[in-house]
């Protein structure tokens, strides 16, 4: 099975955003980054379906030349080899222009099946994956938390909310968007490591055309609902006068 | 126009539709609301009824046999010909999954703007007359003001919980229903959906907690668990988690509090370790009381928390389990 994962680098978990002077976006020279999380869970389902049933595991990522980092991991971890389409603008991109710009380089491959996470860390839109679908023509589910494949066709476990389920059955090829917990994530080995300086990164440019469908006119902190009554001191006073501030002040507990 | 498209399942609306009417209501400037409902003839039509009691110019079902059970590929196609007949300006839809599975579709087909998740409309903010949608970013740490681009219809999907279902404004008397046709090919609907199952019967039922300890990941490890567990015991709480724990197997999936989860209100509700992404703060802001501990000041958990210690909960969890025993 010729298997395409698509993967976004994002600012670390730990990172504390930085806004640039327009305040229009993060300056990026300040974070640090890491692969999506659920794009991580993504790629360890496409290297056991690879073990599964054969075939290849190819890395698909959009964005500026620092995305290479996110790359060479994914290949470290299995993957066979990788698809940088390469711009400076595709960092802040919406989800149409990365999906554009991913159909684009990956549309001649012919692959069986495509994954990726159900949405980033970074900008959290949850379209990508949809849009890269419709822009290839091929069937799609969504926030998948297990994948059944065998000659040619695909049954896949969709979560709905509130503790729900629901299997679905489709052909392939397909485009799937892989839930976060799907399966436990494998780390890079030191041979995984080396491997992957002498696999393929094939780079690829934005096709012409791909223009913004929406901008973002101000980037912010954001404005507090809620009072929040910080409790100072030692752990020991803070723990003290919380619980004071419970029963009697919220009178939630004796 | 704008167009809400409403959400049933089984011929019952959802809560997320009322709160994208209320949203619609407030995004309007005069043009009329219509509200679309996508279903079989007798899901669609049972729901209409409810719906007619909104404010609203119309409400339109959308009727097929393909749509007795939900396919992206159904949805998508009966929603683009029903857009292609009724104009709309703007698409309103609810951030839910269903949403989430078939929108983005719709709008690429169209090849129209669509903004999710979005919490609030500015009127004439740094756009000038233009209309931005406040959105989160960035796992909660920053919002944004978002304006679509291109030609209309744009597409907005309303986060469960930002808008107020009981705001939702009713009609002096029912809205007019009427069916709309649509051509749906149901040989195209490559998607065979199976119908849906709860995976275990759910033996906890953090719905009806009064008091809940819930954990993250500042927790660090499966043996630190114990800890919060002593926690919730002195406090006569029901220990849950974020979706990370139970993703690890450290809790049983049944205690996740969140958009997948389970969706709580108690009178407290502590937050240990918790940064609290969006995802998981649907679930649980309707709480009376929400305390957090946490050691990044920044978390977006202190944003919904009513009482906040910034510090190590490994250093605060014991000596509170300490001073209730006082």
């Amino acid at each position: 099975m010729k298997i395409a994962v698509c993967i976004k680098q994002v600012p670390t978990r730990d990172w504390q955003p930085r806004l640039n002077d327009a305040r229009t976006w993060i300056r990026e020279q300040d974070a640090t980054y890491e692969m999506n999380e659920p794009d991580a869970y993504a790629l360890e389902e496409s290297l056991r379906l690879k073990e599964k049933h054969g075939g290849e595991v190819v890395v698909c990522s959009a964005g500026p030349a620092r995305v290479g980092q996110v790359i060479r991991e994914a290949l470290a971890r299995g993957a066979d080899r990788a698809i940088h389409v390469e711009d400076d603008g595709l960092a802040s991109a919406d989800a149409f222009a990365i999906a554009e710009a991913l159909a684009a380089a990956m549309k001649d491959e012919q692959f069986d099946l495509i994954l990726t996470g159900l949405q980033s860390d970074d900008q959290g839109f949850a379209q990508t994956g949809v849009i890269l679908a419709e822009r290839l023509g091929l069937p799609h589910a969504t926030i998948i938390m297990e994948v059944q494949a065998s000659n040619g066709s695909l049954r896949v476990k969709r979560e709905l909310e509130g503790g729900w389920f629901q299997w679905v059955a489709m052909p392939l090829p397909a485009v799937l968007t892989i839930q976060s917990g799907i399966n436990q994530l494998r780390y890079a080995t030191l041979k995984g490591i080396m491997a992957a300086k002498k696999k393929e990164v094939r780079k690829a440019t934005v096709p012409t055309g791909v223009v913004p469908r929406q901008t973002i006119a101000s980037l912010y902190v954001p404005e507090k609902t809620k009072k929040t009554q910080l409790i100072q001191g030692s752990a020991a006073e803070a723990a003290k006068e919380l619980v004071r501030r419970l029963r009697e002040e919220a009178r939630v507990i004796a | 126009m704008i167009l809400v498209v409403g959400e049933q399942r089984g011929g019952k609306l959802n809560r997320a539709t009322w709160e994208t009417v209320a949203a619609a209501q407030e995004l309007a400037t005069g043009q009329p609301i219509t509200i679309a409902l996508p279903g079989s003839s007798a899901h669609a039509a049972g729901a209409a009824a409810d719906l007619a009691a909104a404010d609203v110019a119309e409400v339109v079902t959308v009727e097929s046999p393909a749509l007795e059970a939900y396919t992206p590929d159904g949805y998508t196609a009966a929603l683009q010909d029903a857009v292609g007949q009724l104009k709309p300006d703007i698409v309103a839809l609810p951030h839910t999954y269903q949403t989430r599975d078939f929108a983005p579709k719709l709008a690429a087909r169209l090849d129209r703007a669509i903004i999710t998740d979005v919490t609030a409309i500015k009127a004439g903010g740094a756009g000038g007359d233009q209309v931005a949608f406040v959105r989160p970013m960035f796992q909660g740490k920053l919002t944004a003001d978002v304006v679509p681009q291109g030609p209309a219809p744009h597409f907005i999907t309303f986060q469960i919980g930002a808008f107020r279902a009981d705001q939702a404004r009713r009609g002096s008397s029912p809205a007019k229903v009427r069916s709309l046709t649509v051509a749906i090919d149901a040989a195209a609907i490559r998607q065979k959906p199976e119908p849906p199952f709860q995976e275990a019967k759910q033996a906890v039922d953090l719905s009806q907690a009064e008091r809940i300890v819930s954990v993250g990941r500042g927790i660090k490890e499966q043996s630190n668990i114990p800890l919060a567990q002593d926690l919730a015991k002195a406090l006569g709480a029901e220990l849950a988690a974020s979706r990370p724990i139970c993703d690890a197997g450290w809790l049983p999936m049944e205690r996740q509090v969140g958009s997948s989860g389970q969706t709580v209100a108690p009178k407290l509700y502590l937050a240990l370790g918790i940064s609290g992404a969006i995802q998981h703060l649907v679930g649980m802001k309707g709480a009376s009381t929400i305390v957090a501990i946490n050691k990044d000041p920044d978390a977006p958990i202190f944003e919904v928390a009513d009482f906040g210690i910034v510090g190590d909960l490994f250093e605060i969890v014991p000596a509170m389990i300490n001073a209730l025993k006082e």
